[in-house]
């Protein structure tokens, strides 16, 4: 604990917003500067918004012009995409890139804490910035991209407050790729854990963790009227330390969403009965049970985080369990990001997924916004849609992006070609034949 | 190499014929009675200890051809574009199913459609094997994932090849009705992988039954779980060992060794327990021959107890599985992932002279895939999950098709409950990314990896796996193309009976009845 404390106290002078500023003049300085033109594909510039045919032209890392007559400028490096299929890059809303190497090594985990036992100190990581822990050079993340994914959030978990979570892209690894230029939202949604997930958090009781919970925000507020009382220790006695309570603050200020792990609908009530009662916004991860609150939801403007293959009553939180809860909750009005809900090594499967919630009542468009502009609007971040001005985060598909023949054949993130280079396609190219034979 | 080679010899001489075998005397009425009486017209009667004791534990899984169900309909699919997984395809094709078995595959023929026979109108469907799934712990990870259903490893020893995951497997797992929706007709439950020796696998009929006696699939041979890298030195590592993959080949070889020992003790009594016999009912016989691998003194013993029948060795279910391993009645499948890994287990099947069936998950078996395509040995394995342990870091999407263009019988297979339901987009995948690194895989290659192939590893290929006349009737009818992320299982026919049809949903276990959302599934 005291390790963690003098870390964080080292970084905090940094500011949210001067840091975000350093990070997009390193974007804009970092693109190509050479203009692209991407010409003759079908592209997807937001959800249900399709141009046939159409140019795109990028430079300085964004989207210059599109359209059917977009011109093409002199000495633009064209990309042919005639039959191919352009949309936004896809975007993972939950996973674990740069924090885990390989999963079943506690040496390569980042940010998962066991929060076990009743000591809340140990339970409530506020403070902890995903940001700190990220590896923009993980194995994992040239494999996410090479299935069109070009951002992702990074998030911690475990104990009842996990703490804040980070807004990347996956740009392209090595040593040439500054840390700073792939974070696009340092602190961008908290995150906390109701339910089952919580038990071991809260005493065995899932009432406990949102008694805590509720408790936590009381006491942030409070600091947050009187920091000087409270530095000049004459507060009362608080849930949490120092910068656990701070970093609650943006939360209750609604400047980040409160993500909440929760999937049985009693779960998913209570985070919504705190959302109304303290103006937090909050998103629901994992929500199996959330097609049941469908219309409450939509009417509080909470969005579900939901990983459509998950159709099992794989534990008492997820009983009622249905395969077309994407499409009750999309048709409700309910804003709906299809994730692997916490993946590092199998992040390129986003687009499978997203194929098989069209295959269970998703119409083709709410699949495609549920992998772009829906992640982007649930955090509030400026992605997911190709428009004038947008950073240049997009995929050229061969095809159907969510169909299985398909490949990802371009992927440029903020306006740079990626390579198509991982450890699997060096070690198949390796391995393509084989040395001298050992019988 | 001189001494592998003499011990092969041995092996070959020694594990000829199996214990189960062996244990002839009470399975044979008439032997006893035959043996009453001495040939030297002595009237004592024989005691012959073996009718005394149990059987050995035989797999139980029955002699009913699974390609007869009699009360199977007579069906014929008719309009649909037909993959037999037997390197045809029929645009439009018929199945016809009559007794449980497939009658007729081929180009639409209205004169193959015999009188009475329901039709399936199936334009513009696709039809294929069942698919069968070669690793599931459905049953025995069942669902929910509470403590109370953890009945897959039993993690109290190393090697525990004693146990059968048959003993263990819920009929009513709310995972099976989602595999037989995702077209699942079979499948091979197996213990899990804490285990150097888990114990016996369990080929299934994918449906909710009763108890697991009803789902079996009715002459499948037996299997048996080996798992070998990280998992088992993770799991006992701090209990005893092993702690290294030196101490887990090294455990190997024990056990193997005194497998093979406790074979020849079944062996030596069988011999013994055969000439005891011959020398009663032999007046020639030299009644005072000491019995086989007697020692000093036998032969007065001998004269002493020439009523008493030799008696059998004690009777030991972990070594019983062992020495099936050795001398092949039960398909050897091991859970390996590294390359190295995978010929350490090669180098212990060579060296006590068992054949390996296939490994499981494979990730590196691209890198040896020469050695495992000499010797027939498949490889089961995803595809595309790695990484998730350090023996799982150079997992590749294009190890099947790469195990498959250099000959290799390659099998897509799920471990999981979820994966299980979408084999088909597995193998699309696979296939695809295969395709996408020039390495040509057909669609009839592809769709092997989830029916023949499987059905070969399992060692039911003799019934199923392909559409072909005269196999057992496990048939998917997909909406569309199965290969294809939109596609879904409308009807699962399993030995001819529709056991699934989407638009009826899928049926409900005891589970879920009053559990869980009655929209999304069926009273059977």
């Amino acid at each position: 604990m005291i390790f963690r404390t003098l870390v964080a106290t080292a970084i905090v002078g940094l500011s949210v917003s001067s840091a975000t500023a350093a990070l997009a003049q390193g974007t804009a300085a970092a693109a190509d500067d050479a203009t692209i033109a991407i010409v003759g594909a079908t592209v997807h510039t937001a959800p249900g918004e399709v141009i046939e045919s159409a140019t795109i032209v990028i430079r300085d890392g964004r989207v210059r012009a599109v359209g059917a007559n977009a011109a093409v400028p002199a000495g633009a490096r064209r990309i042919e995409a005639a039959g191919k299929v352009v949309t936004a890059g896809f975007i993972e809303a939950s996973s674990r890139l740069g924090l885990i190497e390989v999963s079943l090594e506690a040496s390569t985990r980042e940010g998962s804490f066991r929060g076990k036992g009743d000591d809340v100190d140990d339970v409530i990581h506020a403070a902890y910035r995903a940001l700190d822990g990220y590896n923009p050079n993980s194995v994992a993340i040239p494999v996410a991209r090479a299935g069109g994914v070009t951002s992702a959030v990074a998030a911690p978990q475990g104990g009842l407050v996990s703490g804040t979570g980070v807004w990347v892209t996956l740009l392209d690894g090595g040593p040439e790729s500054a840390r700073a230029r792939s974070i696009i939202v340092p602190t961008v949604a908290m995150y906390a854990s109701f339910g089952e997930a919580s038990l071991d958090s809260a005493g065995g009781s899932r009432g406990m963790a949102i008694e805590r919970l509720r408790q936590l925000f009381d006491d942030a507020r409070e600091y947050d009227r009187r920091r000087a009382a409270y530095d000049r220790g004459q507060s009362r006695e608080m849930i949490a330390g120092r910068l656990d309570l701070a970093a609650m603050v943006p939360v209750l200020q609604r400047r980040i969403p409160l993500v909440v792990r929760a999937n049985r609908s009693s779960d998913i009530l209570a985070a919504l009965r705190l959302s109304l009662d303290s103006g937090v916004r909050v998103i629901i991860h994992g929500g199996t049970e959330a097609w049941m609150l469908a219309e409450q939801l939509a009417a509080a403007n909470v969005g579900v985080l939901l990983d459509p293959t998950a159709n099992l009553p794989g534990s008492f939180d997820r009983v009622y369990v249905r395969e077309d809860a994407a499409k009750l909750l999309v048709d409700a009005g309910v804003t709906v990001a299809i994730s692997t809900l916490g993946s590092a090594a199998n992040v390129r499967t986003l687009r499978q997924l997203a194929g098989i919630a069209v295959a269970n009542g998703l119409s083709h468009e709410q699949a495609l916004a549920a992998v772009t502009s829906a992640p982007a609007d649930l955090f509030d971040v400026d992605r997911g849609r190709i428009a004038v001005g947008q950073a240049a985060d997009l995929v050229v598909w061969s095809g159907d992006p969510f169909e299985l023949s398909t490949r990802a054949e371009q992927v440029l993130i903020g306006g740079v070609v990626q390579r198509d280079r991982s450890h699997q396609t060096l070690l198949r190219e390796r391995y393509r034949t084989l040395p001298g034979a050992q019988p | 190499m001189r001494t592998p080679a003499l011990v092969l010899t041995a092996a070959a001489v020694l594990w000829g014929c199996t214990p189960a075998q062996q244990s002839a005397g009470p399975q044979d009425p008439n032997a006893a009675a035959d043996r009453g009486a001495g040939a030297d017209g002595e009237s004592a009667e024989v005691l012959d200890p073996a009718e005394f004791l149990p059987a050995a534990p035989a797999d139980p899984s029955g002699d009913a051809d699974p390609r007869v169900n009699a009360s199977a309909p007579t069906l014929a699919i008719v309009g649909a574009t037909v993959l037999t997984a037997a390197g045809q395809r029929f645009e439009p094709g018929l199945v016809v199913l009559e007794g449980g078995a497939i009658r007729y595959v081929g180009d639409a023929d209205s004169s193959q459609i015999p009188a009475g026979a329901s039709r399936i109108d199936a334009t513009g469907k696709f039809v294929t094997p069942g698919v069968i799934d070669s690793h599931s712990h459905l049953g025995v990870y069942a669902s929910p994932g509470v403590s109370a259903h953890e009945d897959g490893n039993e993690i109290v020893s190393p090697n525990t090849a004693g146990v059968r995951a048959e003993y263990g497997y819920w009929p009513q797992d709310p995972g099976i009705p989602r595999a037989l929706a995702g077209g699942v007709t079979s499948a091979l439950v197996l213990p899990g992988s804490a285990n150097l020796v888990g114990g016996r696998g369990f080929t299934v009929v994918m449906r909710p039954g009763r108890t697991a006696g009803e789902v079996r699939f009715p002459r499948a041979p037996s299997t048996v779980k080996m798992a070998c890298g990280e998992n088992p030195k993770r799991v006992y590592g701090t209990k005893g060992g092993p702690f290294t993959r030196m101490g887990e080949y090294a455990a190997f070889r024990t056990k193997f060794r005194q497998a093979a020992e406790y074979a020849l003790q079944w062996r030596m009594y069988e011999r013994n327990r055969e000439a005891f016999f011959k020398r009663r009912n032999d007046p020639d016989a030299d009644a005072n021959a000491a019995p086989m691998g007697a020692g000093p003194g036998a032969q007065g013993r001998a004269q002493r107890n020439r009523n008493i029948a030799p008696a059998p060795p004690a009777r030991d279910l972990l070594l019983d599985t062992m020495a099936a391993i050795l001398d092949g009645s039960a398909l050897v499948q091991i859970h390996c992932y590294r390359a190295d890994d995978i010929r350490q287990m090669v180098d212990i099947a060579e060296e006590f002279g068992f054949q390996i069936r296939s490994f499981h998950h494979a990730l590196e078996a691209y890198k040896v895939r020469d050695q495992l395509v000499a010797r027939d040995i498949a490889i089961n394995t995803w595809a595309d999950w790695w990484g998730f342990k350090m023996e799982a870091f150079d997992g590749i999407p294009e190890n099947a098709a790469l195990f498959t263009v250099s000959g290799g019988r390659a099998v897509i297979h799920s471990d999981s409950a979820i994966g299980i339901q979408r084999l088909n987009q597995e193998a699309s995948k696979a296939m695809w990314a295969g395709r996408h690194a020039g390495l040509e895989i057909s669609e009839d290659q592809a769709l092997r990896w989830i029916t023949a192939n499987p059905a070969w590893v399992l060692g039911i290929d003799e019934y199923t796996g392909t559409l072909e006349a005269g196999k057992r009737a496990d048939v998917v009818i997909w909406s569309q193309h199965p290969f294809s992320v939109y596609s879904k299982a409308d009807i699962v026919i399993q030995a001819g009976a529709v056991m699934y049809d989407r638009s009826r949903g899928r049926p409900l276990t005891d589970f879920e009845l009053g559990n869980s959302v009655p929209t999304q599934g069926a009273t059977p």
